[in-house]
């Protein structure tokens, strides 16, 4: 059945630091501007943009896709957000394949922007108002009790310790300090991550990604543009997204099934059936240490349980057989939550055009994924792109 | 391809020093939003039977789950629920957490006891049905995956028709 | 050869001003239900869902985690856009007609009644730095506009007023809403003023309601609806959000909406080929600036078609036959959601005492209301 084919031919992203002076405004003007830079286009060669960013609460502004629609390169254009909670960044270049794909338009510019420091004290104190206002508020409950109780139930189920899994933000952290925008890449120890205070056993703070403020940008066309503009156009082959239940209390946490239905439609679409060997790349999201496996596992990069071994055996460095998070993740660039889903995907696309820099994965990949979750253990959102 | 110099200029770091001691300029403000959520048929039921001490939920035929907190329709099978359905106020811990940190990211102060919040399969709901509450009348350590609990509620006087109409789960020693 | 895409179910709850016997969900499960019978689809059918909400209206961050249950969407394709209802069903019409799906879901719902700070809550929509310092009650941003498009196009007052008359009235034999009476002009020219030359009853009061429309693609389209409404053309445009670089006297964000709407449905001459519309009259002059706006008459000749009847709906072009906000109530994102589903009961033949004789193509427009200058257009054909 013709698909248009719709392909990436440019992207920016900002420094993303835990307090940035910039406001939302001008950060997204500055991934916007880069990203139309990278492939020599300006504003008026686009035709439509769409945008994503999380919650409202963070930035303190009601509303916030209209607030932010001038620095996002909306102005007098077809305009729309789309929200999906953490889900939100991959979710992005999904909305703008709709944007291409319909024949509507022939170029999108996506944007993701997120500005977590605006709350004060900390933007966990947002994080209370996800939870049912009526039967789970009351009990003041915050997003990391969630956190703990689906890590503890992966480690239950298959045995996982706290020592492996640690392992995610060592690898991670050590990639991140080749990345440009990176704000906490670092050489750390397993000792390092055990050691930090606990927050809520198992999990401690250096399991847990940064707050952070940040944006990100990529231009979508289609094949006739794309073409011209670009010599390396990366195509968007598959994408998936998939909601499950509110009820997160009559779920077993320990497998993300509506990871694994994304996923099966973004693999559906891009004609893959092995994906272990055929994905040769991937970004999984990594709020959390244990994320990055729970998530490699809901794509069915491996066996149910294998994630760790995985990990163990190198494949999931960068120079293994198949490198996951070589931006450096969330844990190691930040996590300015719908900005961290877009840069994966920008980082695919660096990656599948060989211009990652130090961070390249070697064997010139030709295939990639990035992948997103959010919400109450409920979003999986995931991109197949291919060169 | 991202240059790291034109990055470097994208975003000015800042701390929260800075902020806090006013050496950069900032607005403060608090947003006046208030709610008053309608509970509708089946939450409205649910807190007056908490008022008087019972746990309600709604039955569905199709799937044969008890639903608690009830729903006037099945989310998994989309049809109307059917009969409701008292559950009992004992149940078995599905999960728990031992929480360092309050609601807002501050730390648990010293000497006060941690949060443990569990997911607790109620008697008569049916596997897996959770609904989340927290524990306590035991060190957080001693917590396990498995134990029987049972509700502590507030005095009859005392309820307002909420969830926290049930103080905590103790869990029962056998 | 582009896919067609129609309506082919749509389902509502109906409108009042408050809804204290149903929950949020409840309410969504009821349009739901409608809407699917109406199609003859199974949620299982339906390829994806877009859901509208934002997350101060509802009282909860991430709205889109408590949108699926009610929608049979549990474990399925889902998605929220925080934008008026018109502008989410333009993306279930992009994600049709790119053959990825054949039917789509939209939602949108309003409890207006549970939010009970509403002007703070606008207030929170504007600029941290620049505006909410100034502590103002927002409809001053109503108040302004309305003055500077009287002054730009000679619109009067009186016709501003005779809007509220006309769309309250229709309201009158609209059983699904919520705030209809029949008022004299001169009543409403006394009404306590708000922010001049906004007075209290150029507001259109709050409802709370949920409208569910199923959308499908070519040949599945025909095969389940022998009523298809064809959605010919969509639209949307965000014009400046800053109060400081916007046009106060045009709806530039409308004109450009529907530049886009006509370009898609082929229409030259909007005038002749649209036949009703339902837009957005939140406030009573926005009903005449949009349709303007909409190219359906002259800058300044909207306030002259108003006093002649020619908007009335026995006129050559009725205006919000269905009451409009004005007489449903202003239903946050869901506002676009009531004009899609009147303009489809309109060409369905279904909209009872107040049916228009002889119409084929109608427009839906919507506009996402203070500080916003983003709009959205539909126009649908039987």
């Amino acid at each position: 059945m013709g698909l248009r084919k719709v392909a990436i031919v440019g992207a920016g992203l900002t420094k993303f630091h835990r307090y940035a002076q910039e406001t939302p405004k001008e950060l997204a003007y500055e991934a916007t501007k880069m990203a139309l830079d990278s492939c020599e286009m300006t504003l008026d060669d686009i035709d439509s943009v769409c945008l994503g960013t999380a919650p409202d609460a963070f930035d303190g502004v009601h509303m916030k896709g209209e607030y932010l629609s001038d620095g996002a390169g909306g102005f007098r254009k077809p305009y729309m957000r789309h929200f999906v909670g953490g889900g939100t960044g991959v979710m992005s270049p999904i909305h703008g394949w709709f944007h291409v794909a319909s024949g509507m338009f022939d170029t999108c510019l996506v944007v993701a922007e997120e500005k977590m420091s605006s709350a004060f004290p900390h933007p966990a104190g947002a994080f209370l108002t996800i939870f049912d206002h009526t039967t789970e508020q009351p009990l003041y409950p915050t997003l990391i009790w969630i956190f703990a109780i689906e890590m503890h139930r992966f480690m239950h189920k298959y045995g996982y310790t706290k020592k492996d899994i640690a392992q995610v933000a060592v690898k991670n952290k050590a990639n991140a300090l080749f990345h440009p925008s990176a704000q906490l890449g670092a050489k750390i120890t397993v000792e390092d991550v055990l050691n930090s205070e606990v927050m809520a056993y198992p999990v401690n703070r250096m399991d847990i990604s940064p707050t952070s403020d940040g944006a990100a940008a990529i231009v979508l066309a289609s094949e006739e543009v794309a073409r011209r503009v670009t010599e390396k156009p990366i195509w968007i082959d598959g994408i998936g997204y998939c909601l499950d239940s509110a009820y997160w209390c009559n779920r077993d946490l320990y497998y993300p099934d509506y990871v694994e239905i994304a996923a099966r439609q973004a693999y559906d679409m891009a004609g893959i059936k092995e994906p272990s060997k055929e994905i040769h790349i991937a970004e999984p999201y990594d709020p959390f240490t244990y994320k990055e496996l729970h998530h490699i596992e809901g794509l069915m990069l491996c066996k149910r349980g294998e994630s760790v071994k995985m990990l163990l055996d190198g494949v999931t460095q960068r120079d293994g057989n198949l490198p996951c998070c070589p931006s450096g993740g969330a844990l190691g660039v930040g996590n300015p939550i719908a900005a961290t889903g877009l840069m994966k995907i920008i980082e695919i696309f660096l990656q599948l055009r060989e211009e990652a820099g130090e961070r390249q994965v070697p064997g010139q990949p030709t295939c990639g994924l990035a992948q997103a979750w959010g919400d109450l253990m409920q979003v999986g959102t995931v991109v197949v792109m291919r060169s | 391809m991202l240059d790291a110099d034109l990055i470097a200029k994208t975003a000015t770091k800042l701390s929260l020093k800075e902020i806090q001691e006013g050496k950069v300029l900032s607005v403060k403000d608090k947003p006046n939003l208030k709610y008053a959520w309608d509970n509708g048929v089946a939450i409205g039921r649910y807190l007056a039977e908490l008022k008087e001490g019972r746990i309600i939920g709604k039955k569905c035929h199709s799937c044969k789950r008890v639903l608690v907190p009830p729903r006037l329709f099945c989310e998994l099978c989309w049809r109307p629920t059917d009969e409701w359905t008292y559950v009992q106020d004992t149940g078995t811990i599905l999960t728990f957490v031992i929480s360092h940190v309050n609601w807002d990211a501050s730390r648990v102060k010293r000497g006060q006891r941690y949060h443990t919040p569990a997911v607790i399969e109620l008697d008569g709901a049916g596997k897996d049905q959770g609904i989340l509450h927290l524990i306590d009348e035991i060190d957080p350590k001693d917590i396990k995956i498995g134990q029987k609990v049972q509700a502590v509620w507030k005095k009859p006087e005392e309820r307002t028709g909420s969830i926290t109409d049930i103080k905590y789960f103790r869990v029962i020693k056998k | 050869m582009t896919r067609q895409v129609a309506v082919i179910g749509a389902g509502t709850t109906g409108f009042r001003a408050t809804t204290p016997d149903v929950s949020y969900r409840e309410m969504t499960y009821e349009a739901a239900k409608k809407a699917y019978l109406d199609a003859g689809v199974e949620p299982k059918e339906i390829g994806a869902f877009v859901a509208t909400s934002e997350d101060f209206v509802e009282g909860y961050s991430i709205a889109d985690e408590y949108a699926p249950d009610q929608l049979g969407a549990a474990l399925k394709s889902l998605y929220t856009v925080p934008g008026d209802f018109i502008q989410a069903m333009g993306s279930a019409v992009m994600m049709l007609k790119s053959g990825l799906y054949d039917i789509v879901a939209v939602q949108g719902l309003s409890k207006a009644s549970n939010m009970l700070t509403k002007a703070y809550l606008t207030e929170f929509a504007l600029d941290p730095i620049y505006n909410r310092p100034l502590k103002q009650h927002p409809d001053y941003i109503a108040g302004m506009e309305m003055n500077r498009y009287l002054f730009e196009t000679g619109t009067t007052r009186e016709e501003c007023a005779q809007v509220v008359v006309k769309n309250k009235r229709n309201a009158m034999f609209n059983p699904l809403a919520a705030h209809a009476c029949d008022l004299t002009l001169d009543y409403v020219l006394e009404a306590e003023m708000v922010a001049y030359p906004l007075s209290e009853l150029d507001i259109a009061p709050y409802s709370d309601g949920a409208v569910v429309i199923v959308l499908a693609a070519g040949e599945t389209a025909k095969a389940l609806s022998d009523k298809p409404v064809w959605v010919r053309g969509v639209g949307w445009c965000s014009d400046s959000p800053t109060l400081e670089t916007r046009d106060w006297g045009q709806a530039m964000y409308a004109s450009l909406a529907a530049e886009m709407a006509y370009k898609m449905a082929g229409i030259k001459s909007p005038r002749s080929e649209i036949n009703f519309v339902e837009l957005n009259d939140e406030f009573s002059y926005k009903e005449l600036q949009h349709l303007e706006a909409l190219r359906l008459c002259n800058p300044g000749e909207a306030g002259v078609l108003t006093m002649d009847g020619a908007t009335e709906i026995s006129g050559s072009l009725p205006v919000n036959a269905s009451g409009g906000c004005l007489g449903v109530g202003n239903l946050f994102e869901c506002t676009g959601g009531q004009k899609v589903l009147d303009v489809v009961l309109q060409l369905r033949g279904e909209a009872g005492r107040n049916q228009l004789k002889n119409v084929s193509t109608g427009l839906a427009m919507g506009w996402r209301g203070l500080p916003t200058t983003t709009g959205a257009v539909a126009i649908l054909s039987n």
